[in-house]
C-alpha cells in the first residue's frame, strides 16, 4: 500500500520552520555491557556498528524529551507557541498508557488550550507519521503551524542483543507554511502487517523475531519507501546530497544505501546510532537533524524512517536559504552527542531502573 | 478518595509555576515573585499583581548534597539541591541535575530544564517540573 502527499503544486510550500533535539548525557559502552554476560565486545562492537549508547537521566522520560526538543525547536523557530495548534507526540514509551503525552508538552511550551494533541504509536516511525500529520493539516489550511515529535526512552531486556543498542533521545519538528529553513517536496509510506517485533500492555520489554527483523522487515519497507518516494517524484538517487534511515545499528542504513545506490558518504552525517544507539522514534529524526546543522540551501535530503510492524515513511527535503539565518540558535546534535558521561553497568541499572525492586 | 488522588488539585494548580516558572510582577515597584503571590509586601494595598513567566536562568546562591533523601525520594541520592537566584531576583529551591557535582558552586550560572520531579507509586500521577543544570559552554542560553 503506498500514497503520496504531492506538495509541488501547491502556492505555498509546506516545509519545516524550526527543529530541536534532546540527547541525554549518560553513556554506556557496549563492551561495559558485554563485560557483564561474558559476551565479546569487541566482536558485538563490530557486528552492530555501535560504540556506545545513550542512558536517561533517573528524572527524564519520553515526556521530558519530548519538552526539551520542543522548547528547543520553538526557539529556533522564533514561533510564538500559541499560534502552534497541533502536536503529534510519536513514542513507542509513553509514560502513561492513558493521559496524552501531548498536554504535558503542549503546557510546557505555552501552546494551550487552543490546539488539537494526540500521541502516536508506530514502534520507531511515529515521530515521522506525526510530521506527515502535521503537513496535511498545514497544506489544508486547518492550522497554521504544527509540532511533530518523536521521543524515546527504550528498553532492552538485560542480556538480550537490544540491551546493547536501545537507546533515548527526541527530536522535534515545527511544520508551517511560511518562513520554512527546509521544503519538504513529498511524502510517501509503505504499510504492511509484519510480525518482527512488538511488546503486549503491561510488559517491560519487547519481543522481536531476532533475525527475521531485517530482510522481510526494515530492508523491504525501507526500501520500498525510498523508491516509490523518488518515482513520484521523478528523482535519482544522484540527486540527494543526504540520505538518512532508521537506524536500529549502525550498520544497517548503510546496507540500505548500497540497495538504493546512495553514495554511502551521504548517509554518515545522519547516522548517530553508533554514538547514541538507536532512540526509535527519534532515530531517523535526530540524523535528519543532524544533516540540518550542517546543509546548504539547496541541498536534497532523502530521509526514510522505519517501525516495527511494519511500515516506512519516506520524504525528500530541500533546504532554503532560510536555514542560513538560523546558524547557531541551537545545540548542535555533534554538541548534545559531546556532552557526555559514561556509566558503568550498576549505575546503568540503577539509572534506567532495570531492577524490579527499583 | 484514594490516597493517590488527594494532592491532584494542588499539583494542577500549581502546573503553570512548575513548568514555566510563572510568578508574579508588582506593575508599580516591578519587583518579581516566585511563586505568585496576590499582594506585594512592600506597596501593600498600592500595589497591582500580574503573571510573569520568569527566564529560567540564574545562579547558585547556595547548596547541598542530599545523602539522606525523604521518601519518594530515595532512589534519586545521592543529588544535589540548591537555592538559585533567578536572573530577575527572586530566589527558589530546586535539584541541579546532568553535571558532575564538582561543577557546582556558589555563582555558578545555571538554566532551567524539564524533568520528573515524583512519582505516586507505580499507579499514582507523575509530578513534572523545573530542576536546573549548569549553563554549558554551547548552550543557546548563552548566545542569546
Ligand atoms: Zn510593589
Amino acid at each position: 500500500m503506498s500514497c503520496l502527499i504531492g506538495l509541488r503544486n501547491c502556492d505555498y510550500m509546506v516545509g519545516i520552520v524550526g527543529y530541536g533535539v534532546h540527547i541525554p548525557r549518560y553513556r554506556i559502552k557496549v563492551e561495559e555491557i558485554a563485560r557483564i554476560w561474558g559476551d565479546d565486545g569487541g566482536g558485538i562492537k563490530d557486528s552492530l556498528g555501535i560504540i556506545e549508547k545513550s542512558v536517561p537521566g533517573m528524572d527524564e522520560d519520553a515526556a521530558t524529551f519530548a519538552v526539551e526538543a520542543s522548547r528547543n525547536a520553538v526557539h529556533y523557530s522564533g514561533v510564538e507557541p500559541k499560534r502552534i495548534n497541533a502536536i503529534f507526540v510519536g513514542s513507542e514509551s509513553h509514560p502513561y498508557a492513558v493521559k496524552p503525552t501531548a498536554t504535558i508538552v503542549a503546557e510546557a511550551i505555552g501552546a494551550t488550550p487552543h490546539l488539537t494533541a494526540v500521541d502516536m504509536q508506530f514502534a520507531c516511525k511515529a515521530g515521522t507519521t506525526a510530521i506527515q500529520c502535521c503537513m496535511g493539516m498545514c497544506s489544508s489550511e486547518m492550522i497554521e503551524y504544527g509540532l511533530g515529535i518523536g521521543t524515546d526512552i527504550s528498553q532492552g531486556r538485560p542480556g538480550d542483543a537490544l540491551e546493547y543498542s536501545a537507546g533515548a533521545g527526541a527530536a522535534a519538528f515545527i511544520i508551517g507554511r511560511k518562513n520554512v529553513i527546509a521544503e519538504i517536496e513529498g511524502t510517501c509510506s509503505y504499510t504492511t502487517d509484519t510480525p518482527d517485533f512488538w511488546r503486549r500492555p503491561g510488559m517491560d520489554f519487547p519481543s522481536h523475531g531476532g533475525r527475521f527483523t531485517g530482510e522481510p522487515a526494515y530492508f523491504k519497507h525501507t526500501v520500498n519507501a525510498s523508491k516509490e518516494l523518488m518515482e513520484k517524484l521523478g528523482l535519482k538517487p544522484s540527486d540527494f546530497d543526504y540520505a538518512v534511515f532508521h537506524q536500529p545499528n549502525g550498520k544497517f542504513p548503510l546496507q540500505v544505501a548500497k540497495i538504493l545506490q546512495i553514495d554511502v558518504g551521504k548517509v554518515k552525517q545522519g547516522l548517530m546510532t553508533p554514538l547514541i544507539g538507536n532512540t526509535y522514534s527519534a532515530a531517523s529524526l535526530i540524523g535528519l537533524a543532524s544533516v540540518l546543522d550542517v546543509a546548504k540551501p539547496g541541498s536534497r535530503i532523502l530521509l526514510t524512517s522505519f517501525g516495527s510492524g511494519a511500515g516506512s515513511d519516506s520524504f525528500s527535503i530541500v533546504v532554503t536559504d532560510k536555514i542560513l539565518e538560523k546558524k547557531g540558535y541551537n545545540r548542535t546534535v555533534i554538541q548534545f552527542v559531546g556532552d557526555k558521561e559514561y556509566l558503568d553497568y550498576g549505575l546503568y541499572v540503577k539509572q534506567k531502573r532495570k531492577l524490579k525492586t527499583l | 478518595m484514594s490516597s493517590m488522588t488527594v494532592g491532584l488539585p494542588l499539583t494542577w494548580r500549581r502546573i503553570p509555576e512548575r513548568y514555566n516558572l510563572i510568578g508574579s510582577e508588582c506593575e508599580i515597584c516591578h519587583t518579581k515573585y516566585f511563586p505568585v503571590r496576590r499582594i506585594c509586601p512592600q506597596c501593600r494595598r498600592k500595589g497591582k499583581m500580574k503573571e510573569v513567566k520568569l527566564s529560567g536562568k540564574g545562579k547558585v546562591y547556595s547548596y547541598t548534597r542530599i545523602y539522606a533523601p525523604p521518601s519518594g525520594f530515595e532512589l534519586d541520592a545521592p543529588y544535589m539541591i540548591a537555592i538559585i537566584e533567578l536572573e530577575e531576583g527572586p530566589r527558589l529551591t530546586a535539584q541541579v541535575e546532568d553535571c558532575n557535582a564538582r561543577d557546582v558552586k556558589i555563582g555558578t550560572p545555571v538554566e532551567m530544564i524539564f524533568r520528573k520531579i515524583q512519582e505516586d507509586g507505580k499507579e499514582g500521577l507523575i509530578h513534572y517540573g523545573f530542576k536546573f543544570k549548569t549553563v554549558s559552554g554551547t548552550s543557546h542560553i548563552l548566545q542569546e
